[in-house]
Order: C-alpha cells, then sequence, then structure tokens
C-alpha cells in the first residue's frame, strides 16, 4: 500500500472507469447495431429482414428515371442500395428536396404480392436524405451526374455486418 | 514553462491573466463572425441541391462542433480536477457547462430549422440527433448537480465524476452517422477525410472556417469570463479579493 500514492489511486480510478464505460459502450452497441439503425435497405427488406405489413423505415437512393407520376398525389418509384431495388408506391406531398438520384427515407410497409410473391414498399411517409456534399450549381452540373454521383455508402445493411465498401469513399 | 503553468494554476494570477487576455479573444470572435456571417450569408454561393437553405450551415456546424469540443475540454478539466484536486479544474467544469448546454440547444435548434426544408421533418429519432439531445441531458445534469450542494468543492467532485462518464456519448455523436443509418447525413468537414478533403466547395468552405474559427474564440472569451467569476466566488474569502474588490 506504501508504494502507491492517494493521486496515483485516484489516477487509476479515473482510467478504469473510462476503460469499463468505454467497453460496455462497445459491447453494447455492437449487440444492439441493428436496434441503432434508423431504417432497412431494400436488401434488407428483399432478403426478408422484416414481417409483412410492420410498419418500418427504408432507406436508399432514388433510381434515376423510376420516378412515375399517377393520379393525383399518387407517385411510384424504385429504391436501390448498392445491390438490390424495391418498388415503392406513395400518396402524398413529396419533400421538396425530393429528386431522382438522391436519397430518401421512406415510413411504411412492407407488401408482398399474393399471386406472385414479388415485394414492394408501401409508404405512408417520405423524408429527403441529402448528403453531406455542399456545391455551387455550375459544379454539380460539370460533375458526371450519370449513376455514381451519390454514394450508396450511408445506406449501410441492418443485418450485414459493415463492409469495407459502407466506409468507402465515394467514387 | 512549468513554472509558468504552475503560476497560472494558482487562482490570482489566472485571474488577472484572463482579465488581459479575454477583451482581445472576444473582440477577434466578433470580427470572425461578423465577416464570416457576410460572407456565409451574401458571398457563397447557393447550393445546387438545398438552395439558400443550406446557409444554416455556418451556425449549425460551428454550434455542433463546440458542443462536443467543450464536453471534451470539460471532461479533461475533470480528470485534472479529481486526480489533482487542482481549484481552477474545478472552476473549469461548472464554468464551461453552462455554455456548452447553450451551444448543443443552439446546434438542435438550428438542425431543426434545417431539416424541415430539407429533409420534411423537424426531427426524428435517429441515432445523430438522440446521441446529440442526450448531450444536452448531460450538460442539465452537470448543471444541475453543480447547484446541489452547498459545498463547492464537493459539488465540482461530483460534478466531475459525471462529466467523465458522459464523455462515452461524445465519439457516438461524432460517428453515429457513420456506425448506423441515420437521416443526418455524414460530416463535411470535421472527420479525418472532411479534413484532407472537404466535401464542401472552396468558395462555401472558407466563409465556415472564419465563423467556425470565430464560434471557437467566442467561446473561449465567454469561458475565461465565466472562469474569473467561478474563481471570484469560491476565493470570496481570499485576501486577493478583498483586495481586488473591497467590499
Amino acid at each position: 500500500m506504501s508504494g502507491i500514492s492517494k493521486r496515483q489511486q485516484r489516477l487509476s480510478a479515473v482510467v478504469i472507469l473510462l476503460v469499463g464505460i468505454g467497453v460496455a459502450a462497445a459491447l453494447g452497441f455492437t449487440a444492439f447495431r441493428k436496434n441503432m439503425m434508423y431504417f432497412y435497405t431494400p436488401s434488407d427488406l428483399l432478403a426478408g429482414a422484416a414481417a409483412e405489413g410492420a410498419t418500418l423505415q427504408l432507406g436508399g437512393l432514388v433510381e434515376k428515371g423510376s420516378l412515375r407520376r399517377e393520379d393525383g398525389l399518387k407517385v411510384a418509384f424504385v429504391m436501390a442500395d448498392c445491390e438490390k431495388q424495391l418498388p415503392v408506391s406513395y400518396e402524398g406531398i413529396l419533400p421538396d428536396l425530393f429528386r431522382e438520384g438522391q436519397g430518401v427515407v421512406a415510413t411504411g410497409r412492407l407488401r408482398v404480392d399474393p399471386a406472385t410473391g414479388e415485394r414492394s414498399f408501401v409508404a405512408s411517409q417520405i423524408l429527403a436524405k441529402h448528403d453531406e456534399n455542399y456545391m455551387p450549381p455550375q459544379v454539380a452540373a460539370s460533375l458526371k451526374t450519370a449513376d455514381g454521383k451519390h454514394s450508396c455508402a450511408p445506406f449501410k445493411s441492418v443485418y450485414k455486418p459493415m463492409t469495407a465498401a459502407a466506409d468507402a469513399p465515394r467514387s | 514553462m512549468w513554472t509558468w503553468f504552475h503560476r497560472l494554476a494558482s487562482p490570482p494570477s489566472f485571474y488577472r491573466f484572463a482579465d488581459r487576455l479575454a477583451p482581445w479573444l472576444l473582440l477577434l470572435a466578433l470580427l470572425l463572425l461578423a465577416a464570416g456571417s457576410y460572407a456565409g450569408l451574401f458571398i457563397a454561393p447557393a447550393d445546387y441541391l438545398q438552395g439558400d437553405v443550406f446557409r444554416v450551415i455556418y451556425v449549425h456546424v460551428p454550434a455542433a462542433a463546440l458542443s462536443l469540443f467543450i464536453y471534451v475540454l470539460m471532461s479533461v478539466a475533470a480528470a485534472i480536477a479529481l486526480i489533482w484536486r487542482m481549484k481552477l479544474a474545478e472552476c473549469a467544469i461548472a464554468a464551461a457547462a453552462p455554455i456548452g448546454a447553450s451551444f448543443t440547444a443552439l446546434a438542435l435548434v438550428t438542425g431543426m430549422l434545417w431539416g424541415k426544408p430539407a429533409w420534411g421533418a423537424y426531427w426524428v429519432w435517429d441515432a445523430r440527433l438522440t446521441a446529440e439531445l442526450v448531450l444536452l441531458f448531460l450538460y442539465l445534469g452537470v448543471i444541475g448537480l453543480n447547484q446541489a450542494y452547498a459545498d463547492a468543492r464537493t459539488a465540482a467532485r461530483a460534478c466531475a465524476w459525471l462529466a467523465l462518464v458522459g464523455v462515452v456519448n461524445v465519439p457516438i455523436v461524432h460517428y453515429s452517422v457513420q456506425w448506423w443509418n441515420s437521416l443526418h447525413q455524414g460530416s463535411t468537414i470535421l472527420s479525418l477525410q472532411g479534413v484532407m478533403n472537404p466535401k464542401i466547395s472552396p468558395d462555401m468552405l472558407w466563409p465556415l472556417l472564419l465563423t467556425l474559427s470565430g464560434f471557437f474564440l467566442f467561446f473561449f472569451a465567454v469561458w475565461l469570463r465565466r472562469l474569473q467569476n467561478e474563481v471570484l466566488l469560491r476565493e470570496r474569502r481570499a485576501r486577493w479579493v478583498q483586495e481586488l474588490i473591497p467590499s
């Protein structure tokens, strides 16, 4: 006991506290990673990650050229992550930033066609998810507007562990 | 260097040091904020997607950055206060918490005002927004705990433990957009990748750097002033205070 001063005791108490909380948080958040996710991706829903009819959030990019406007406020479009695509139908007002090629987060439920077994998503609310890139219109126009301009990296699969692709910078 | 540092840590010399430094910091902060606000509002071009709405960034990002920075600073002061029982570090916790809470609230409010036109909702319970709200509660907890004790030193020790425990939330706020799916976008400049290669065009970036540095200097100026008050309050029976402020 004589070798350890009061100050060293307090120092080790602080260090042990910080390490303990850090480890506890890391374990907890790794175990409950799924619950920290704000939305599922099209890949998740196509892989059967959620039950039909349950209310959930779906996040992805609006596929270019997929938007169809129907009667009144009805719209249909396709949402995609890096791998899979899922048709979405919605009736209501779209957010101002809703664009083809941009991200959206839709609240709604998964629908499985009883005849064909095809999966689609019926949205009751659509929020726009813009990315962290800011630029004037001229710069945006000079960039390639083809696919790949907006990264699908922010749309991480809930059921797969984090992949290298999810962290990779946008091309 | 060490002797200078030790001398600075003594309340009377710190008080005089802060008294000299704070006005200059505040002046510089106000100049930077004025220049940055003007440039952000009138010189920076509108965003290709969001138009003028993106200009909230010039307040939102500095406020959010400070909300995390002040917490880290507070927990460093907490560790020093707990291990070395340094009075000035105890004052630093009490002085920083209300400023940190204010910047956190500002980040939340500006974020909501940005979220409505950009996302379509003021608030969603995604990881980033929720963790930032928890940060506000941590600050409020430190402020409340500090008020709950009659003895300033006991209060400081309790606050220090809370500040230390809460620091685990700082990386959660910062990395939430990377670890989990969120409605909030990733970091534009305040990440390793963002610092090397900012994801914002240069003519929009420099006003942001002006307001960012202005906010930081403003914080330091206000923090020094609040620290001076804390020191005066705690040392009110000391001779140097009696001489400074004849009652």
